[in-house]
């Protein structure tokens, strides 16, 4: 066993400055001072942060079936890139990923790409019909091991259905994700209702849409005693509701993305799709809110929902533009911008809700590793990001590693730049660049 | 003005310069040669993405009346059905080459989308986004409400201290938008009526006063009346429970016309009308109902806007 | 700050002058036409407007049976321009033709300043719109040379050479009295030196 690689003069999440020895396995073979390593390739890592890798819960990868916006190559290079040794992608492909098949083909195209761990999430009901359970256990046993579940794009409206699905995957601590949208109440819906809405004449997507049904849903999951993950949280609304629920003890777990916690509704007076997105940007008080939840951990994880869509999908009229917006290559600086920046958590909360929060809900044990006081731990697997917080940089989506340009992040200035990443101990990226991604033994 | 968008961000001395402007097309439209020469050798394009006879050919009769050339370009799709893009369609009528184009279009935001965007170096005038705006209409509006007040006397004056109420459907209406934001720039009271579930979200952020009671509202003897149309795919969409129940309440029924026959009340309606549903007939055919006065300033106002987006240099 | 350009203006006609050419005008006027029939006066916005005005009034003093009302008007011609592309669009001034009409009409055109002929040529478009008259004059109150067109005044007040970097400044009270600058009325020339 040898010393690969030799991360020095980083600040670990418990604020640590220290050395990090990679060894031929992949595994963090020694944390501490001034250690080395004869021939080993040394990461000069002084003044920045060295995390996990991160891991993110809610991903497009757009393939199988559009693989002009995206594929699992080019999202898991851009996930690389953004600093994810982790991603799960969502089951709203063509065909949906609704059984073994299809989720087993795409853990396979992850495990060939090479550049992040990619974990297909399962489709909750068939074709995301809402009508009956898609093959559940299947999805689980298969190659892929599936454990999460999820229609997201679609709510499981039927409360019968949601009530099954939740009782189901119990037998394999699994879980349901659910896309909070009451659809009666959001038909046509293109951003928030608001006085914002009613001025620029488009249908409304009310707060009440989203809360309505994450109180149902976290009473079912009270009732029958299993497992619900909050998707996208939107509203101070749903913030306060699930505060409520993890008070009762219900096991209820959210996430809200990076432009849910920066993007308000008033970049929609622009018309430009660009800013279309499902849960709609909400107002001020709804980020605000969204913000404090992540700090005070109500909201447990960030989930990028990164949504690659092709220019012809976005350069349209608003009504008939595609909802979504890319955010694996800037959710770092974001949060940083939102949360870090602002003071409302340090370094160690992002190491919690970007990577050991969302591997603790998945149930992983090579993702997301953290000491109690937030350092790397010694012997687990070397998935990690080594990040410059001091980097500034004006976004520009053209330079992205995702096929799809659709950030509403487009020449805005955001501070920070994951400059290393280390995959199953291997550099998939370096000065900022991916490398060679990671090879797994077949 | 480099383009009309929306009367939301049209200030007061762009929407007093149209209408004075629209004042003295309105003398030409009344002789015999009703043509001038002012937009010779300029294109005017139409643009019509919905169906509007009406509109279009307003906007036509006043680019022929300035000498512009008038292209008709009639796109059938609609929201269901997605066929050549709006992108797309732009840049064709761009190597035609068009100088302004006046674009009808079923989705909110699509006319500022074409002025923003970088498709066209077109002036662009909205002509009805989806239930965004339609700024032409409004300011038609004010220019027949300021007319009949002040005949020949109108130019150089505004809307200060008038009430205007506006009945119907305020949430599926460009037209109530665009008057709601004109009328308040040009400093008239506006109270909207109708049903609830047809008042926008927030619309109490809306510089209006809100009042259900269309009878109480008429006693007040407002200085105009505005009757929205009725759509008849809203009576589908459980907004109101039927047709009859609507006009019970916000009608201009025989009765309630009745309280305001011979009183200065003007009753307006951007038309064409649904007799017996929002306007009784008496009331559609009094000589309060400006109807069709509207259609003809309709022409002068479109001059007007038409005139000062294009005969000049655009200026801040 | 945009620096103002340094002005020098020197006055070339007083109060007193103009009230004297308009004298003299009237009688040419008068005089050509053989008294006041058929006779209309318009002005042209801006201040061919009070010209025609005043003009109006001394024939109604030399020959009562010219009724000022009935026979004279204004006629606006921005929308007959043909420079309007290089300047920003201006709302247009009213035309008031007199309830005769012109038709068989002997109307005479004021203008305050006659300099390149584009506003006559315009003002004669739009007076073919209206009507057919049986003759057409142009009285001005200044002529300053450089025509672009080939039309020339048949009634003006003063001849004035000016250079084309000069600029003829015309007050009448009618317009400029709610000025600050205004003392009375005047034609000045301003050389405009940058």
């Amino acid at each position: 066993m040898t010393i690969t690689y030799l991360i020095t003069g980083g600040t670990t999440p418990d604020g640590v400055q220290t050395d990090i020895a990679i060894d031929s396995d992949g595994v963090i073979a020694e944390l501490g001072q001034n250690l080395r390593a004869e021939e080993s390739v040394v990461i000069d890592a002084t003044n920045k942060i060295v995390l996990p890798g991160l891991v993110d819960l809610h991903t497009h990868l757009r393939e199988p079936g559009n693989n002009d916006a995206e594929t699992v190559e080019s999202g898991t290079r851009a996930a690389a890139k953004g600093g994810f040794t982790a991603v799960h992608a969502m089951a709203n492909s063509n065909p949906v990923a609704d059984t073994a098949g299809v989720v087993e083909q795409v853990f396979s195209l992850g495990k060939q790409a090479g550049w992040t761990d990619v974990h297909p999430v399962g489709a909750v009901t068939v074709g995301l019909a809402g009508e009956r359970l898609a093959e559940l256990s299947a999805m689980h046993d298969s190659a892929a091991n599936v454990t999460m579940f999820s229609d997201d794009g679609i709510c499981v409206w039927d409360p019968v259905l949601m009530r099954r699905a939740l009782e189901y995957v119990k037998s394999f601590d699994g879980f349901i994700a659910q896309h909070a949208q009451e659809p009666r109440l959001t038909e046509g819906a293109q951003m928030n209702e608001s006085a914002l809405s009613s001025e620029l004449g488009l249908t409304g997507w009310p707060a009440v849409a989203e809360e309505s049904i994450i109180a149902r849903d976290v009473l079912l999951a009270q009732h029958v005693d299993s497992r619900v993950h909050i998707c996208h949280v939107s509203t101070a609304g749903s913030v306060e509701l699930i505060r409520w629920a993890k008070s009762q003890g219900i096991n209820v777990t959210a996430e809200v993305t990076p432009h849910h916690l920066l993007l308000t509704e008033d970049y929609v007076k622009t018309y430009d799709p660009v800013y279309k997105v499902n849960p709609p940007l909400r107002k001020d008080s709804d980020v605000l809110a969204l913000r404090r939840g992540l700090a005070d951990g109500t909201i447990d994880t960030v989930g990028t929902d990164h949504a690659p869509h092709t220019e012809e999908t976005k350069q349209c009229e608003w009504v008939v533009a595609a909802m979504g917006m890319t955010g694996l290559e800037t959710a770092l600086p974001v949060i940083q911008h939102t949360m870090v920046d602002t003071g409302l958590i340090g370094w160690h909360d992002v190491a919690r809700v970007m990577s050991a929060n969302p591997s603790r809900i998945y149930r992983h044990t090579d993702q997301g590793q953290l000491t109690d006081t937030g350092g790397l731990v010694q012997g687990a697997v070397a998935n990690i990001a080594v990040y410059d917080p001091s980097h500034k940089f004006v976004v520009n989506p053209t330079e992205h590693d995702s096929k799809s340009a659709n950030s509403p992040y487009k020449n805005m200035e955001l501070s920070g730049q994951v400059t290393d990443v280390f995959y199953r101990g291997h550099q998939v990226v370096a000065d900022a660049r991916v490398t060679t991604p990671f090879q797994h033994s077949r | 003005m480099r383009h009309l968008l929306a009367t939301r961000n049209l200030s007061y001395d762009n929407a007093m310069a149209i209408l004075d402007t629209a004042q003295e097309m309105a003398t030409v439209s009344a002789r015999s040669i009703k043509k001038l020469p002012t937009l010779r050798g300029q294109t005017v394009v139409n643009l019509f993405f919905e169906d509007s006879t009406r509109t279009r050919t307003s906007f036509e009769a006043a680019a022929k009346r300035l000498s512009a050339d008038v292209l008709n370009f009639a796109v059938k799709t609609s929201s269901v059905s997605k066929g050549e893009s709006l992108k797309d369609t732009v840049q064709t009528l761009e190597a035609i080459g068009g100088d302004a184009i006046v674009m009808r279009h079923w989705a909110s935001g699509a006319a500022q989308q074409l002025a923003n965007f970088g498709w066209s170096s077109s002036a662009v005038i909205n002509a009805g986004d989806g239930t965004h705006e339609h700024p032409t209409q409004a300011l038609l509006d004010a220019f027949t409400l300021r007319h009949r007040l002040h005949g020949l006397q109108a130019s150089g004056k505004d809307l200060n201290g008038l009430h205007v109420v506006i009945v119907g459907d305020i949430l599926h209406s460009r037209v109530a938008r665009s008057n709601v934001w004109l009328l308040h720039t040009l400093g008239a009271k506006v109270t909207l009526s109708g049903p609830p579930t047809l008042m926008p979200v927030g619309v109490t952020t809306w510089p209006v006063e809100i009042n259900y009671d269309l009878d109480a509202l008429l006693t007040q003897q407002p200085d105009a009346i505005m009757m929205l149309r009725v759509q008849a795919e809203r009576m589908s969409g459980d907004f109101f429970p039927s047709a009859a129940e609507y006009t019970r309440g916000w009608g201009l029924t025989n009765d309630r016309y009745k309280t305001i026959e011979g009183a200065g009340t003007l009753i307006m309606h951007p038309g064409p009308m649904n007799r017996g549903l929002e306007i009784s007939a008496a009331a559609a055919d009094s000589a309060q109902n400006t109807a069709l006065e509207q259609v003809a300033n309709g022409v002068s106002v479109r001059m007007a806007v038409l005139y000062l987006l294009l005969a000049g240099q655009p200026g801040q | 700050m945009v620096q103002e350009p340094v002005r020098k203006a020197r006055t070339v006609m007083s109060e007193s002058d103009i009230h004297r050419v308009l004298t003299r005008i009237a009688h040419e006027i008068l005089e050509a036409n053989r008294g006041v029939e058929h006779l209309m006066l318009l002005g042209i916005p801006r201040r061919g407007v009070p010209l025609a005005n005043r003009l109006a009034e001394k024939l109604a003093e030399i020959e009562p049976e010219y009724v000022v009302l009935e026979r004279t008007g204004q006629l606006d011609i921005t929308l007959y321009r043909d420079d309007l592309a290089r300047a920003e669009s201006r709302i247009p001034a009213t035309t008031i033709i007199p309830p005769a009409g012109i038709d068989n009409a002997v109307v005479v055109l004021v203008d305050d300043v006659l300099y390149s002929g584009r506003t006559i040529r315009a003002a004669l478009d739009a007076l073919a719109d209206i009507g057919r008259p049986r003759t057409v004059r142009l009285a001005v109150l200044v002529d300053r040379g450089h025509r672009q067109l080939p039309l020339r005044a048949d009634y003006v007040g003063k001849n004035l050479p000016t250079a084309s970097s000069e600029r003829v400044m015309v007050q009448l009270a009618e317009i400029d009295g709610g000025d600050d600058d205004y003392t009375s009325d005047q034609v000045q020339i301003v050389d405009v030196m940058h």
